[in-house]
């Protein structure tokens, strides 16, 4: 039999199978997400009052050790967020499960180094926590310099504890995993649609991965480089960004920008795309300008690597320099906002339903706009210096990211668990969790505006007296988000494990075209043995 | 008709909350945060105008945008729910209106690019300025030198939350900066005083030459408009201009550790006359060639 059906633990250690590994990494997602979003509640429950008090008495420490322990905190939920959060859901959870489904393909092209990818994803993340535990900055546990991990702080001046090398062995595991996802995506669209689906008839979750791969392809070794240097700086006495060597602390933000801009338009496409198809299903119409869609996407992965230094307009740049980075991130505006505009057109005229998954893809759009606007502010230099490194400059990348890829995130969990699990998802239940979850995440970021403009800087475990009001809101807010959470784990788990409530193959009729809802749901565990013609 | 009605309604509404917004500009103190504050700190010389009214030109565009996008929305929502629309229409194409939404905002951009680009060489081309101040920032205080000034050198460090609990302790360093800058002086704010100044003349174009002897920082002062960042081997460049006598306070900007939120700026600007009588005491006290650049 060539086809087995392994059973057990086998068939999830050594599991092939692109449902099998996309189902995983969405469970690894939610563990990863858990975890980052408690360490978002400890700061935010420190930052409810002026003072440090809440941390040295949750964590029982001193002082001292709790201002060290907040910037552990935000650079661990800043990482845990983008790459073992956001990433493994998007690209690795949705990506493996409907890529193959909806290109007509019976698997990805190289099922083990799938496997290889996946698996490489727990012990980057253990390394991660790791680091928390051991020395970074002297006499302290963890490292405390950021997502950005900008040296000289990442280097043996800030923290010469192993702390950071774990760190950086942490990424690199995790880079490579994602490399190794991406040359899979990319040949698997390339090679393996099924006869008749040509490249401009691919639906746009598929082409939101196609890009989102591409890009990670091109930027991930850079940052794999730059933190490789940075290995080296602080291990074997190279002085790449040590300036009493000859080297350049810029140096480095140069790299990671140039991988890290990319990175944020990897998480946002895969989301892109999944609004696209939630739309459209909703609208019982096809998506307006698909063509146009599709590029605009293209454009953004283009434009969004030759933008990098726009996080950089405070570093003492040549003023050539920023006003070029000006316009070119202004630039990106415009495919934003032919997507955005094409959202609504697809709606425009259609005979509008308004399930949970649709509310979700409504507020995406609506929240990423919000955002998105406000990005237009912090891309003109001039602007940015009152702006730059604040808590307005937190405001807008959560709503980007917080509101718009965390919500195609349960946008498409929404859309797509009874075709995942052949389960109903309880509908007053989950509508109520979205208005829990959209009040609160609305509440905790909105205010941040204000406390941005008003000076607060970002990263601060303590804040003058004037900053309180706004950042009580804002821990109230998150209270709130953190009962929208709870209801979405009450909301799964009734789905995945209680609710006798079946599904049929497609639960939402005839809006809902692409190929996965041709499938039984769940979906078998081979599907496409014969290859289904497109016409 | 209602559709019309209630457009006009929420314009109103937003336009009236944003009126407030914007009114809450004047009411700040002077080189501080305002309490509960939802706008840019008042802006105290021409670099903070400047930067104020471009953002709140910015302000209004985003905001017209967003609620033209948030309307559109709704209205589409509305109009075309199932109940009014059962059978949905088929078009997927208009190159007219794709076209339309893909200039319109290249146009937008355009404008914004314009008044953005002025503001930044101004901002960035440092002019003639009478005389150069070196900030050095350290792990966690700043280093102002003098160079122009017989070399003048102290180190600025935060006046620690204890002195604004006690106020035997809160007297001592009102005392000490007291002394320091010749005149009396009151602690305002936890957090953003230090024990010592930045003193600088008003009406005086002043460079900063900006480096760090350790990790990154940034040297940030909102009501002047100025951010900058500290980065050892480099010699950052920028500068600014007080037309009024106050103290204005900033922020380290650049996470730099574990005391990241303790190393505050605090700029005390006063006229030419008082800057003479304080460099003249501030040169015995303060122009020791043995005092160290690292602040330690």
């Amino acid at each position: 039999m060539a086809h087995a059906n392994p059973t057990g633990w086998k068939r999830w250690v050594f599991s092939t199978n692109h449902k099998d590994i996309g189902v995983m990494y969405l469970w690894f997602a939610f563990i990863a997400g858990m975890i980052g979003f408690g360490m978002s509640g400890l700061m935010r429950m420190e930052l409810a009052e002026p003072g440090v008090q809440f941390l040295p008495e949750f964590l029982g420490m001193t002082e001292q050790q709790a201002r060290h322990m907040f910037n552990v905190l935000t650079t661990g939920h800043g990482l845990i967020m983008v790459f073992f959060m956001v990433m493994p859901a998007l690209i690795g959870g949705f990506g493996n499960y409907f890529v193959p489904l909806m290109i007509g393909a019976p698997d990805m092209a190289f099922p083990r180094m799938n496997n290889v990818s996946f698996w490489m994803m727990p012990p980057a993340f253990i390394l991660l926590l790791l680091s928390t535990v051991v020395e970074g900055a002297p006499g302290m546990n963890g490292f405390g310099g950021g997502w950005t991990a900008y040296p000289p702080l990442s280097g043996t001046i800030g923290h010469p504890g192993p702390s950071m090398d774990l760190a950086i062995f942490s990424l690199h595991v995790a880079g490579a995993s994602s490399i190794m996802g991406a040359i899979n995506y990319i040949t698997t669209i390339f090679n393996m649609r099924a006869p008749g689906m040509t490249i401009h008839k691919m639906p746009l979750f598929a082409w939101s991965i196609l890009i989102t791969a591409f890009l990670l392809v091109l930027a991930l070794p850079v940052l794999a480089g730059a933190i490789t240097m940075l290995l080296t700086d602080r291990n074997f006495g190279t002085t790449f960004f040590d300036p009493a060597g000859g080297g350049d602390p810029i140096l480095f933000q140069h790299l990671f920008w140039f991988f890290g801009h990319p990175e944020v338009y990897i998480m946002i496409l895969p989301a892109f795309g999944i609004v696209s198809h939630i739309i459209s299903t909703f609208s019982k119409k096809p998506i307006f300008g698909y063509l146009g869609m599709a590029y605009a996407m293209a454009a953004i992965g283009f434009v969004g690597f030759i933008v990098w230094a726009h996080h950089m307009y405070t570093v003492g740049l040549d003023v050539d320099t920023k006003a070029y980075f000006v316009a070119a991130t202004m630039v990106i505006a415009v495919p934003t906002g032919v997507k955005i505009f094409s959202w609504i057109a697809t709606m425009w005229g259609g005979s509008l339903t308004f399930p949970v998954p649709m509310m979700y893809a409504i507020a995406f759009i609506l929240l990423f706009t919000t955002g998105g606007v406000t990005g237009v502010v912090l891309s003109n230099a001039g602007a940015d210096i009152a702006l730059h490194d604040t808590y307005y400059v937190v405001a807008h990348f959560h709503y980007v990211l917080s509101l718009g890829a965390v919500f195609g995130i349960f946008a498409g969990l929404y859309y797509w668990v009874g075709k995942m699990s052949g389960k109903q998802y309880p509908d007053l239940l989950s509508k109520l969790q979205f208005w829990v979850t959209f009040v609160g995440v609305n509440l905790i970021f909105f205010p941040q505006h204000f406390l941005g403009l008003n000076g607060m800087p970002r990263r601060y475990v303590d804040y003058p007296d004037a900053f309180t009001y706004w950042n009580e809101i804002s821990t109230l807010g998150y209270k709130v988000t953190a009962v929208g959470v709870l209801l979405f784990i009450i909301v799964m788990f009734y789905t995945l494990f209680i609710t006798k409530k079946r599904v049929g193959d497609n639960q939402w009729g005839e809006g809902a075209n692409t190929l996965e809802w041709t499938l039984s749901s769940p979906p078998p565990f081979h599907q496409f043995n014969e290859l289904p013609k497109i016409k | 008709m209602s559709v019309k009605r209630l457009t006009a309604g929420i314009l109103a509404a937003f336009t009236a909350m944003f009126g407030l917004t914007v009114g809450a500009l004047a009411e700040g103190r002077l080189g501080l945060p305002k309490d509960k504050g939802l706008w840019l700190q008042e802006a105290a010389n021409e670099q903070a105008v400047k930067i104020a009214d471009f953002n709140l030109d910015l302000m209004w565009l985003i905001t017209i945008i967003t609620v033209f996008v948030f309307l559109l929305m709704f209205v589409t929502m509305f109009v075309y729910r199932a109940k009014a629309n059962p059978v949905a229409s088929k078009v997927s194409h208009n190159t007219f209106i794709e076209v339309v939404w893909t200039a319109a905002p290249i146009l937008i951009l355009v404008y914004i690019g314009i008044t953005s680009l002025p503001l930044l060489y101004y901002q960035d081309v440092v002019p003639e300025t009478k005389f150069a101040i070196r900030v050095t920032g350290n792990q966690w205080n700043w280093t102002y030198s003098y160079p122009d000034h017989g070399g003048i050198e102290y180190t600025a460090s935060l006046v620690p939350n204890s002195a604004f609990a006690d106020a035997a302790e809160r007297a001592d360093y009102e005392k000490d900066l007291s002394e320091f800058l010749g005149w009396d002086a009151k602690l305002n704010a936890r957090l953003l005083d230090t024990d010592l100044r930045l003193v600088v003349p008003i009406n005086t174009k002043i460079k900063i030459m900006l480096t760090a002897s350790d990790v990154l920082h940034a040297w940030a002062v909102p009501s002047l408009g100025v951010k900058l960042d500290a980065v050892p081997g480099r010699l950052n460049e920028t500068w600014f201009e007080i037309p009024q006598v106050g103290t204005y306070y900033g922020q380290c900007s650049e996470l730099c550790g574990q005391d990241h939120a303790y190393m505050p700026i605090a700029v005390e600007a006063v006229s030419q006359e008082d800057f003479d009588k304080w460099v003249a005491r501030a040169k015995v006290e303060y122009a020791d060639a043995a005092t160290t650049a690292l602040g330690r």
